[in-house]
């Protein structure tokens, strides 16, 4: 039984997470570095370049690196103070064991005493129930090569089938819509592309706050004349001064799209040639949106009709555009078909794989792209191979140098993983560098299900609110004492350079990973040196994918500030070239493995794939019960689940607790004043915040940023709904009431703000 | 080395997003030890997301220094005011209060004024200010004036201010809407006069911080649900 060992109130005192603040050598800050490291910010998936100072194995500060082309030293306060997490009290420096008498519930252990216990465990719990029966999540946040590892360490040394990633609460409606219609997963254009457009349409992004640097990129398309259309139910930073804010109610992003292209064909603002040449299926489209006259798309919408209007004619008529988009129309019950609705108004108007012509979801986590291209998600292998196709399971089996049949098929999500715990099919699991109890939906039910494993071990370097459930924690790294690759934003593959050595028994995730295999005495393809030695793996596991990493080295990536993926290393007649990656998707001409010269797009007749985005509201709409949509998002000075940035005391500062954001009228109407306590319902939870009253979100709906845990949590309300197809969950939308707390909740009385 | 001449300083608000990079940025220059010499204000937070990074815009005549009885503040010959010398500095408060553009800060645990000195430490070897290099979003820019208007064809920046009958000159630019070929409706006065911007009751909706927001004035809320009523002053307005 993964219980927590002991309350709640013992863990924090030992585990924080606690405030660090500049102090020592860090307060000196004129003190001269040993050296200055290029590298990367360890968090959203802008992966901005920094340079970090390191004196005496510590990172003291940073300075930024102005060369380095996408953030060219500019960096949002998360990359300033990221320093501070290094040397941070709560770091994990020893293995733990689960001990109720033990302060903080856990006793520390030798590290080769317990990856002895974890072995132990996974070959109990997989001789008794099958290979099947041991699960494992991890993170987007990891670097590449830690991502292949945990993907074949899952199918080679595991064999179970039952390994997921936390992107899948990300970016996998983006990926499964881009897949679907452009038969390839990634942001077509670099951002660069961003201030030659004519027309910027932004939906469901709070750029400013989620990756403020893409903001420079906006703001210098606004100063080269850019028209900039905002569709979100807040008037975030990036709203304030667009030219048309269209407030969509959550949860009716699809109506939007279908409308806009409904007026689209109407006043023939429409790309014949390239509808003719380079897309199928535009006329069943057509047919299904004629259903979407301005009117209605109005009204399911709450936007102003001539709004919608205005929109539609500034997207019709541009001579170039980008559209982008995130979290806001991918969180939903049909995420998918919110993408697939945004990727048709692009179709439509022929501006894609040109300059200045562009379409990009804006990636979340620092690695959510090579993180999921190559091998930790359920349903792929290296080089976004498909895990069910006979000849991409013998082209990496031959590299892995096993039987393709040995191979597990597809796995479930990473929430269904949950439901599998649940169930009490999988009954030990393994995690590295994700946190559910805080990130995924209801998670009342996800601690329940964590209190149901037999055997728990977490791989992190704070101890995470999932992993005090742990029965064992392995103390892994931080991003600065370890190297390798990610992906970031605009498809680029960029290295992450190691600092500082890991301190005490922590250890790079990778040898922990292949520590277990060898305890296990499963040591096949377990045994590499260190990151290159996976990395070289990778290149020829990617060769031939959609995802072909094989022309691209660690030397020519930091050469270059970074190399664009596809970077084939032969040509189409197989002779060995030194490609320079592929900065723009789609370009006219272009050649890739699938179409094989057809066309530009990724399936074999080239052309890209119009598909039907059918609306429905979503899976829980407000009724007289529960009447106000529950939304959440971030701040920008929190990150994700906030096991790193709820520890940095100067982030705290900036925003020390979640509060829940409503509309003057609505505050008014509940009898609820700015600052004061108000409580929100769902079916399945309650979350008791202060009120913060503003104009700039609709009246009808509430918001409240996620990056809290326990009584503070979002995601105690949130549904577990998710999209049929990526299996992403409805964050974006639930029913809830409201009404004023009676006082302060208990917590307040025994809580830091951060906690 | 001094500051070079031909780099300038540039606020720009309308491009600031709030994100406080630069707050975070300023506490770690070598001078002020963990404290952050910048601030940013909401202008209105209820009413919007508008936020202004206040800087010290480094007066040609500065009224910090002309009113400090200690003779604390110094400006150097390169136009750079400096915080107060420690050991002049009598926490009089006198340079917070007369400071026109609310710069000043009395650091009452130390019992002296800290303000910005344009990271004097970089900018006086070639490096650029903290807050100017990190700033995501490009609301502070440090560089040329060549550079600036080149990349910004629809502002211009100005560095004459009036407050009432007080004219000051500042090393320090704003940035603000072209004018005539630039952005529409916007003012080509070689000045921000700052007193009638603040009574400007027609051109601020009414009261003289709120922010008005440029987005069609027109799109109000619609609610299929009766769970609230339509507003009438939703914050969507030109």
């Amino acid at each position: 039984m993964a219980t927590e060992p002991t309350t709640e109130l013992p863990i924090i005192d030992r585990f924080g997470p606690h405030l660090s603040r500049m102090a020592g050598v860090r307060l000196d800050t004129g003190a001269e570095p040993d050296k200055l490291v290029k590298t990367h910010c360890c968090f959203c998936g802008q992966q901005c370049g920094i340079q970090l100072k390191v004196k005496d194995n510590e990172v003291i500060g940073f300075e930024p690196w102005e060369d380095f082309p996408f953030n060219k030293g500019m960096l949002c306060p998360k990359g300033v103070k990221r320093y501070l997490q290094g040397s941070h009290p709560d770091r994990l420096l020893s293995a733990m064991v689960r001990d109720g008498k033990a302060a903080g519930g856990f006793r520390n252990v030798g590290y080769d005493q317990a990856i002895k216990q974890v072995a132990g465990a996974i070959e109990r719990i997989q001789r008794e129930y099958g290979p099947d029966a041991f699960g494992m999540l991890s993170g987007a946040s990891l670097t590449t090569e830690k991502t292949y590892l945990m993907g074949k360490f899952a199918r080679v040394c595991l064999k179970t089938s039952n390994i997921d990633y936390n992107g899948r609460l990300c970016m996998v409606s983006a990926a499964a819509g881009n897949k679907k219609a452009f038969g390839i997963d990634r942001a077509a254009n670099p951002w660069s592309d961003i201030p030659k457009a004519e027309v910027l349409w932004i939906a469901g992004s709070n750029v400013a706050e989620c990756s403020p640097i893409t903001t420079s990129y906006v703001w210098q398309a606004r100063e080269n004349g850019a028209k900039i259309i905002v569709v979100d139910p807040r008037i975030t930073p990036i709203a304030r001064t667009c030219d048309l804010f269209l407030p969509v109610k959550p949860g009716r992003d699809i109506a939007l799209f279908n409308g806009i292209l409904n007026l689209m064909i109407e006043h023939d603002w429409l790309d014949h040639d390239f509808i003719e040449n380079h897309t199928v299926g535009f006329d069943a489209l057509a047919e299904h949106v004629q259903q979407w006259t301005p009117k209605r798309t109005a009204e399911v919408t709450g936007i102003a009709e001539k709004n919608i209007r205005q929109a539609a004619e500034w997207w019709g008529q541009a001579k170039t555009s980008f559209l982008m988009h995130a979290r806001g129309i991918e969180h939903h019950s049909h995420g998918v078909q919110n993408v697939l609705g945004a990727i048709n108004i692009v179709l439509a108007s022929g501006r894609i794989g040109r300059e200045g012509c562009g379409y990009a979801t804006i990636t979340g986590q620092a690695n959510g792209q090579g993180g999921r291209e190559h091998g930790q998600k359920c349903d792929q292998l290296p080089g976004a191979r498909d895990i069910a196709n006979p000849e991409h399971r013998a082209h990496v089996a031959k590299v892995w140098d096993v039987d393709p049949d040995s191979i597990p098929g597809p796995g479930v999500d990473a929430y269904e993983i949950f439901r599998k715990i649940d169930r009490g099919e999988i009954k030990g699991l393994i995690s590295l560098c994700f946190n559910p109890k805080v990130s995924l939906p209801d998670n009342a039910f996800v601690q329940r299900c964590l209190e149901k494993l037999d055997f728990y071990v977490a791989i992190d370097f704070f101890l995470n609110e999932t992993a005090r459930h742990a029965d064992v924690v392995l103390p892994g790294s931080l991003q600065e004492e370890d190297e390798g690759v990610v992906t970031q934003i605009e498809g680029r593959v960029i290295k992450i350079n190691k600092a500082v050595e890991c301190p005490g028994d922590a250890k790079q995730d990778w040898r922990i990973i292949q520590d277990i295999a060898k305890a296990l005495g499963r040591t096949h393809g377990m045994t590499f040196s260190g990151p290159r030695a996976i990395f070289e793996e990778l290149r020829a596991a990617s060769k031939g994918g959609v995802a072909d990493y094989s022309g691209i080295t660690w030397e020519k990536v930091e050469q270059n500030y970074g190399v664009f993926w596809p970077c084939p290393s032969e040509d189409p007649e197989g002779k060995p070239i030194d490609h320079p990656g592929t900065l723009r998707l789609f370009e006219p001409g272009t050649w890739n493995p699938i179409a094989k010269g057809a066309g530009p797009f990724y399936f074999p007749d080239g052309k890209a794939r119009f598909n039907v985005a059918a609306y429905s509201p979503p899976t829980e709409d407000v009724d007289d019960e529960y009447p106000i949509i529950l939304t959440t998002g971030r701040v920008v000075s929190q990150f994700l689940s906030g096991t790193q940035t709820r520890r940095i005391g100067p982030l705290v500062d900036q925003y020390p607790e979640p509060r829940m954001e409503m509309h003057p009228r609505l505050a008014s109407k509940l009898g609820i004043a700015d600052g004061e306590w108000a409580t929100a319902e769902s079916r399945r939870g309650t979350c008791t915040l202060k009120a913060q009253v503003v104009q700039t979100i609709r009246p009808d709906t509430i918001f409240i940023p996620y990056h809290w845990a326990g009584r503070k949590s979002a995601n105690q309300l949130t549904i577990s709904a998710q999209d049929p197809i990526s299996k992403i969950p409805e964050y974006k939308v639930c029913a809830v009431r409201v009404k004023k707390a009676d006082g302060p909740p208990a917590y307040d009385a025994e809580l830091e703000a951060q906690q | 080395m001094p500051v070079p001449e031909h780099f300038d300083f540039f606020v720009d608000p309308n491009r600031c997003i709030g994100c406080q990079a630069c707050v975070q940025a300023c506490a770690e220059c070598d001078t002020h030890k963990g404290r952050p010499m910048i601030h940013l204000e909401y202008v209105e937070r209820s009413t919007s997301t508008q936020t202004v990074p206040v800087i010290c815009m480094h007066c040609d005549s500065p009224t910090c220094a002309e009113v400090c009885p200690a003779d604390a503040i110094k400006k150097t010959g390169d136009g750079v005011v400096q915080s107060a010398r420690k050991p002049r500095c009598i926490a009089c408060n006198n340079c917070v209060i007369a400071c026109p553009f609310g710069v000043p800060k009395m650091q009452s645990d130390f019992e002296l004024m800290m303000k910005c000195d344009m990271c004097y430490d970089r900018t006086s070897v070639g490096k650029r200010p903290m807050c100017a290099t990190v700033c995501p979003s490009g609301a502070l820019f440090y560089g040329t004036r060549e550079q600036v208007e080149q990349l910004r064809p629809r502002s211009r920046p100005i560095n004459t201010f009036q407050f009432g009958h007080q004219t000051i000159t500042t090393k320090v630019n704003m940035m603000v809407p072209a004018g005539p070929g630039g952005t529409p409706g916007s003012s080509s006065a070689e000045y921000v006069d700052v007193t009638s911007a603040m009574h400007d009751e027609s051109a601020a909706g009414g009261s003289g911080k709120r922010v008005r927001l440029n987005v069609l004035e027109d799109s109000l809320f619609q609610f299929e649900s009766d769970a609230v009523e339509e507003p009438d002053d939703a914050a969507t307005t030109t």
